[in-house]
C-alpha cells in the first residue's frame, strides 16, 4: 500500500475548502477484509487522499491513525486516533466523528448463509464510477457474455428507482433481466430478478434471485475505500445460499467478473463521477445511475465527483 | 484426464486455456485462490509445486509445472500438424524456446506491473514498467521486420507457433499495469491477428476481436 505522509490532520482538513473528502468525513469508509488482516501488522493506506496506518490486535480491536510528517509517531498521541470499527467482516474507519448508524444489511446474520470476502483490487477510476457500473444492467451482454448476459437477449425492462427518504439510501427494484449462467449454482439461462441498493456514496449491495431456490436472493455488495479522487479499492462481499461451491469457486466467479469489468472501468473518461444529470446521455435504462447521482447531488459528495 | 490447476486472473494460466481450447482438449479446470487466499503458497499445492507457482498440468499422473514447458508439451503430444511446435525444424525450434523465454522475462516486468497495480504487490514498481518498455520495443521491432518479410507471427510466416501464445497475455493486460502500447503498433496489429485464430478465447481484460 501507499506510503506518504499527510500535511494536515482532518479536523484541520475539513475546514479547508479545497478538499472535496470533507463532505463525506464523517461517514464510515472501509478500508480492509478483516479475514486478510494479520494480527498486529501495521498496514499503510491511503483514504480520501489522506495517508494513515491501522492495525487490528489480538483481541480484534482496531487502531488507525493518519501518518504525519514525523512518521507515524502519533499513534501514542490520542488527538490523531481516528474512530475504527468491525462491520460485516470489514474494517471500517472515520476520519471526523462518525454520527449515522451503520447502514442494515441483515442477510449478514442468516445463518444458512456464507458470507465471502471474495477479494479486495485497485482499480484506476473514482468510488463512484465504481459503484455506477455496479448499478448498471445494460452492459451485462457485452462485457459478462456467457455468464450475466448474451446477445441478443439486451433488453432492459422497465424498473423502479427511488431514493427513500426513509434510511436515506437509493432503492432499485423489479429489475429483470436473462442471464445465461447467473451464478456459479446456475445451470441453465434464466430470467433473473435484481433489487439494488445504495445505502452509502461508496458501497452498493444487489440481490438477485437465487438459482435453487427462486424464494430467495443472494446477496452480492461492493464496499469501495475512495483513496484518491481516481482511485479506489473495491472490497467484493457476498452472502451466498450455495451448499454446492467450495469459497474457491464462489471468489474465482466473482473475481472473474469483477476483472471484465475493469478495464472498461479504468478507461472512462472523466474518472470522477459527473453529477449534472445533462453531462453524460442517459436512457430510460439508466435511471438507476440517474437516481444515484441525483442523491449524490443531494448529499453534497465532492470526492470522487464532478458536482452540478 | 487432464487437470489444470488454475487461476482465473492469471495471463499463464490463461495461455493454457487458450491453448487447449486451439488445440480441442479437453480438461478440467482446478481452481486455486492465488488471490486473496494465496493457495498456491497452501501445503497442499506446495506437494504438487514446490515452487508454488501456477500453472501446473497433471495428465493422467503426469504432472508438469511452468506455462511455457507445459506449451512444449501439449503442442508436442496433441498437435498433430506439428505447426505449433515443429520438432523437427531445429532453427525454429531454437527460435521458438528463445521466445519462450522472453516470454518469461515479460511476466517478470509486466505481469509483476500489473500485481503491483491491481493486487497490492510491493515492487519496484518503475524498474518493471521501464523494463517492460524495453521488451516491447524488442518485440515490436521484430515484429515489424518479420512483417516487412510477409512474415506475420513472431517465428514463422503463415502458422503461429506457442511463441506468439506465450508471449500474448501479458502484453495484451499491459495496461493493467500502467504500460501503454500505442508506442508498438507492430504489436497491436499482431495482437489482432492472434484474436483472429480459430477457437481463440478471451479471459477477463482480454476481449474477443471486434468487441
Amino acid at each position: 500500500m501507499v506510503e506518504s505522509s499527510a500535511d494536515q490532520l482532518p479536523s484541520q482538513l475539513v475546514n479547508d475548502p479545497a478538499w472535496p473528502g470533507r463532505t463525506v468525513v464523517d461517514d464510515w469508509q472501509v478500508v480492509g477484509s478483516l479475514d486478510q488482516i494479520e494480527v498486529d501488522v501495521n498496514y499503510q493506506t491511503v483514504l480520501l487522499d489522506v495517508p494513515i496506518t491501522f492495525n487490528v490486535t489480538e483481541s480484534r480491536e482496531v487502531r488507525a491513525w493518519v501518518n504525519t510528517r514525523c512518521g507515524s509517531q502519533t499513534s501514542s498521541s490520542a488527538s490523531a486516533r481516528l474512530k475504527t470499527c468491525v462491520q460485516y467482516g470489514y474494517i471500517w474507519v472515520s476520519l471526523g466523528q462518525p454520527t449515522q448508524n451503520f447502514f442494515e444489511m441483515p442477510e449478514y446474520y442468516e445463518p444458512d448463509r456464507r458470507n465471502i470476502h471474495a477479494a479486495t483490487i485497485r482499480v484506476k477510476v473514482s468510488a463512484p464510477r465504481a459503484i455506477e457500473n455496479f448499478l448498471d444492467l445494460a452492459h451485462f451482454p457485452f462485457v459478462h457474455p456467457g455468464t450475466l448476459g448474451e446477445e441478443p437477449f439486451t433488453e432492459v425492462k422497465d424498473y423502479d428507482a427511488v431514493i427513500l427518504e426513509e434510511g436515506d439510501e437509493v432503492l432499485a427494484q423489479k429489475c429483470l433481466f436473462w442471464q445465461p449462467n447467473a451464478m456459479p449454482t446456475a445451470t441453465e439461462g434464466y430470467e433473473v430478478e435484481y433489487v439494488y441498493r445504495v445505502p452509502h456514496p461508496y458501497c452498493a449491495i444487489l440481490y438477485k434471485a437465487n438459482a435453487i431456490d427462486m424464494n430467495r436472493m443472494d446477496v452480492v455488495a461492493i464496499f469501495v475505500q475512495p483513496v484518491s479522487e481516481e482511485e479506489c479499492n473495491a472490497n467484493m462481499f457476498l452472502a451466498m445460499i450455495d451448499d454446492q461451491n467450495s469459497d474457491t469457486a464462489i471468489r474465482s466467479f466473482q473475481l472473474m467478473i469483477f476483472a471484465q469489468d475493469k478495464p472498461i472501468l479504468e478507461n472512462q473518461i472523466p474518472k470522477r463521477l459527473p453529477l449534472n444529470l445533462r453531462a453524460e446521455m442517459s436512457a430510460r435504462c439508466d435511471a438507476l445511475s440517474t437516481a444515484y447521482r441525483r442523491w449524490l447531488h443531494k448529499r453534497d459528495v465532492r470526492f470522487g465527483t464532478i458536482p452540478q | 484426464m487432464i487437470k489444470l490447476y488454475d487461476y482465473e486472473l492469471s495471463g499463464n494460466c490463461y495461455k493454457l486455456r487458450l491453448f487447449l481450447n486451439i488445440l480441442n482438449v479437453d480438461y478440467d479446470r482446478i481452481p486455486v485462490d492465488f488471490y486473496p487466499g494465496r493457495e498456491h503458497k497452501s501445503d497442499w499445492f506446495l506437494q504438487i509445486n514446490p515452487l508454488g507457482q501456477l500453472p501446473v498440468l497433471d495428465h493422467d499422473g503426469f504432472v508438469l509445472r511452468d506455462a511455457q514447458a507445459i506449451l512444449t508439451y501439449l503442442a508436442a503430444k496433441f498437435d498433430a500438424s506439428h505447426k505449433w511446435y515443429p520438432t523437427g525444424d531445429a532453427e525454429i525450434l531454437g527460435k521458438i524456446n528463445m521466445w519462450l523465454s522472453f516470454a518469461d522475462s515479460i511476466t517478470a516486468t509486466a505481469s509483476a506491473a500489473r500485481l503491483h497495480d491491481g493486487l497490492f504487490y510491493q515492487l519496484d514498481i518503475e524498474a518493471a514498467r521501464t523494463n517492460a518498455h524495453s521488451l516491447f520495443r524488442v518485440l515490436d521491432e521484430h515484429l515489424w521486420f518479420a512483417e516487412e518479410q510477409r512474415q506475420a507471427w513472431i517465428c514463422t510466416d503463415k502458422h503461429p507457433t506457442i511463441a506468439d501464445i506465450a508471449c500474448f497475455p501479458y502484453i495484451m493486460l499491459s495496461e493493467e499495469g500502467g504500460i501503454s502500447r500505442m508506442a508498438y503498433p507492430a504489436i497491436c496489429r499482431w495482437t489482432d491477428r492472434l484474436r483472429e485464430i480459430p477457437n481463440f478465447i478471451a479471459m477477463s481484460g482480454i476481449f474477443e476481436s471486434g468487441s
